[in-house]
């Protein structure tokens, strides 16, 4: 074995250029994650059949199928019949459409968490319903949502190098890039600790925040 | 369109390949979970801060990125792997770590006044681990072992990446030889779909087993399942749940 | 064996151990704290062999940390507690006093069963294996020696037809009967009742405490009983403790504590128990 710290040296700025696309990637891909996943869960929730139903349908078939294939899928199948859209874009879009179907279970438990007698005494003191909603349901389930949430975050950032298969330059793909042009190893080992180095507090924060809240 | 010969040559080795890597991967990670799993929960303090350790390191990694490094980096450090070997070990690695948890969560989730009344029965502690806390442990561990499961199935996609002929490195193939984009990866992803339903309908089968295993059938007769609840009589009558509050 | 002999005769329970009125455990200044609150303070007792011995008084009194201190499932602080002569957790090493390896332990502690309030039976284990299962792995019984033993334990509470059942298909009473036939296979020396009918419906007590005074009645096996049953513990006892504040009292046979007993505070407990 034979390790280069020049190697890692010339990386570098690569590196960097790299941790702010998945960075980006990961941030825009949480905010699609968590809207559209509490759209999924409200929609389950709709008591007509035909709003609920096919989004049950359409969640489970994107949560049961792989993310890869999902991302091969909105690049080169949908520019046939829609947008054409960059990698990253694309990317971005792919991480936030499949954990919004991880994200609207994390929804749907916490509002079903919330105790029925909660509801009946909303009614009871006849409040409104969405004063139901904001004042007493989503302050409650809004203490059981948030560590999963954080975990689906981490779990994210893990699988947001995928994104480097379809040619976007986050961390992987600039490693990969740069290993292909100089014929070197050392990006890789690199990106590999980057990323333990990133989920590891990450991961310790979302486990005290998890203390915290859940009482 | 799909020919024939392509579907015979590529696809279908291609699901073979899958459920192979799918098989391998969770056979070494179901050994990991337990392994890690066990240790985490050890009276030795360096056997735990090595599991943990070892937990920490594998699920904060991304598979992707560990099965590049097997592929492309380990192979400097003198150690070749064929391509197939790279993406199960790295599949394993980080599956079976997070398996670890669920491993260690549902056996401190046994109730302490099991463990006391093994020791009131003089039982070793590894006799206490097999006989009693890990059979009783072992039915909570199913369903998220099912969704664990799943979630590797995906993750073997991955292969695909580094050379792997899985179904979804035969479906890049065909795109690339056809330009027939959208049949392919639908039919790709139906494909996974289909496994993991499979795969469900599986472990559910276990879970009820394991549940009729520690006496707990579900009370209503389903009539689903050919097989009768051997079991099941006498259910209704007094579910006290043993052991109670510890 | 003649086959009208009550069962209890034809476990064996009467030929292991030897009785011989000795000292079976004693309990040397022995302190047990919890944080700031100390459940048995310096506490001095014995118990010799054959004896049925009741510990009474209000609960937090360290009634139950007896026991759970006899089992090992908690350690002393300071203090000593020795059965059949033996220290519990402790071994002797050049003449210095050191924690016992898990060997040590578990051959002192096969002398001693207990009875949970709980049951605590196995949920993954059928009736006749949960009483199988310690005989087979931890003595190394047969198992069929082991099953035919259970049999019997089985007819003498009173539960041969559910051998075959998952103790959640169970009373809690059934239960409770199943676990005590459970700790007698183990053919302890000492059997520990831990208020073994405070979790039953009413009526299911008088089945269990019926089985019990079976056992005291027809063997003897020494008992160390923590229970609320006054009744009971007048009926069985040899002798009774009266514990308050992690001391023992008063103590005497039962008659003499229930109907003249000299202390305050025990009549005062008794008024509001009986």
């Amino acid at each position: 074995m034979n390790w280069d710290w020049n190697v890692v040296d010339d990386f570098m700025p690569r590196f960097w250029d790299g941790v702010l696309v998945t960075l980006q990637a990961l941030a825009v891909g949480t905010l699609i994650a968590f809207a559209l996943g509490l759209v999924w869960a409200l929609a389950q929730r709709s008591a007509q059949a035909w709003v609920r139903l096919p989004v049950i349908a359409v969640t489970e078939f994107i949560r049961n199928t792989p993310l890869l294939v999902q991302l091969f899928f909105l690049f080169y199948v949908v520019p046939d019949f829609g947008p054409s859209m960059s990698p990253l874009t694309t990317g971005i879009i792919g991480l936030g459409l499949h954990y919004s179907t991880y994200t609207a279970e994390v929804y749907r438990a916490g509002i079903e968490g919330v105790p029925a007698g909660q509801w009946e005494a909303a009614t009871a003191l006849s409040l409104s319903r969405g004063r139901t909603w904001r004042a007493v349901i989503l302050p409650q389930a809004i203490r059981r949502v948030v560590p999963p949430l954080g975990n689906y975050v981490v779990a994210m950032l893990k699988d947001s190098p995928m994104i480097a298969t379809i040619g976007a330059f986050d961390m992987l793909g600039e490693a990969q890039a740069f290993s292909n042009e100089t014929f070197t190893t050392e990006a890789l080992t690199v990106v590999g600790v980057a990323f333990i180095v990133i989920a590891y507090p990450a991961s310790l924060l979302i486990r005290a925040l998890e203390r915290r809240l859940v009482r | 369109m799909m020919t024939s010969e392509f579907f015979t040559t590529w696809f279908l080795p291609g699901v073979w390949v899958t459920v192979q890597v799918t098989v391998y991967a969770a056979a070494l990670g179901a050994a990991i979970a337990f392994g890690i799993g066990l240790a985490r929960g050890s009276r030795y303090w360096v056997v735990r801060f090595v599991a943990g350790t070892y937990f920490e390191i594998f699920r904060g990694m991304s598979a992707l990125v560990l099965m590049f490094w097997m592929f492309f980096a380990l192979p400097l450090f003198g150690w070749q792997l064929v391509p197939m070997w790279a993406g199960v070990s790295a599949l394993g690695l980080t599956y079976g770590a997070y398996g670890s948890e669920i491993v260690r969560g549902s056996l401190a989730a046994v109730t302490p006044a099991q463990k006391e009344a093994g020791i009131a029965l003089n039982f070793t502690r590894w006799q206490r681990l097999r006989l009693i806390e890990l059979p009783q442990a072992w039915p909570e561990m199913v369903p998220p072992f099912n969704n664990l499961l799943i979630e590797l199935l995906k993750g073997t996609a991955l292969v695909s990446v580094i050379t792997v002929a899985d179904m979804t490195f035969a479906g890049n193939l065909l795109r690339l030889g056809t330009n027939e984009t959208t049949p392919v990866y639908t039919l790709l992803l139906v494909l996974y779909f289909v496994l993991a339903f499979l795969i469900t309908r599986g472990m559910r089968l276990l879970e009820r087993r394991a549940k009729a295993g520690i006496g707990q059938l579900p009370a209503k007769t389903g009539g689903t399942n050919g097989k009768p609840a051997t079991r099941g009589k006498g259910l209704e009558a007094e579910p006290q749940t043993a052991g109670g509050r510890g | 064996m003649s086959a009208d002999t009550h069962p209890a005769e034809n476990t064996g329970l009467l030929a292991n151990p030897p009785v011989d009125g000795s000292e079976l455990i004693r309990f040397d200044q022995v302190t047990k704290r919890f944080g700031d609150n100390t459940v048995l303070d310096r506490l001095d007792f014995s118990v010799d062999s054959g004896k049925h011995v009741t510990l009474i008084g209000p609960s937090g009194s360290g009634k139950t940390t007896i026991l759970r201190l006899l089992m090992t499932l908690t350690e002393p602080d300071e203090g000593t507690i020795r059965v059949g002569g033996e220290l519990l957790t402790h071994e002797e090493r050049n003449g210095k006093l050191v924690r016992a390896g898990e060997k040590h332990v578990r051959e002192v502690r096969k002398n001693i069963g207990m009875v949970f309030q709980q049951f605590n039976l196995f949920p993954n284990m059928k009736v006749l294996r949960n009483i199988t299962e310690a005989p087979v792995t931890v003595l190394g019984l047969s198992k069929d020696e082991a099953e035919e033993r259970a049999r019997e334990l089985l007819e003498l509470v009173g539960l041969t037809e559910h051998l075959d059942k998952y103790p959640t298909q169970l009373s809690g009473g059934q239960q409770q009967r199943v676990a005590i036939a459970r700790a007698l296979a183990m053919r302890p020396q000492v059997l520990l009742l831990d208020e073994v009918t405070s979790a039953l419906d009413p009526e299911l007590v008088v089945g269990v405490l019926d089985v019990l005074r079976d056992i005291a009645r027809t063997t003897d096996i020494t008992m160390l009983c923590v229970t609320h049953e006054m009744s009971f513990a007048r009926d069985i006892s040899d002798q009774v403790l009266m514990f308050d504040s992690g001391r023992v009292i008063e103590s005497g046979p039962p008659e003499k504590i229930f109907s003249e007993p000299e202390k305050e505070r025990t009549r005062e407990f008794l008024k509001a128990v009986l």
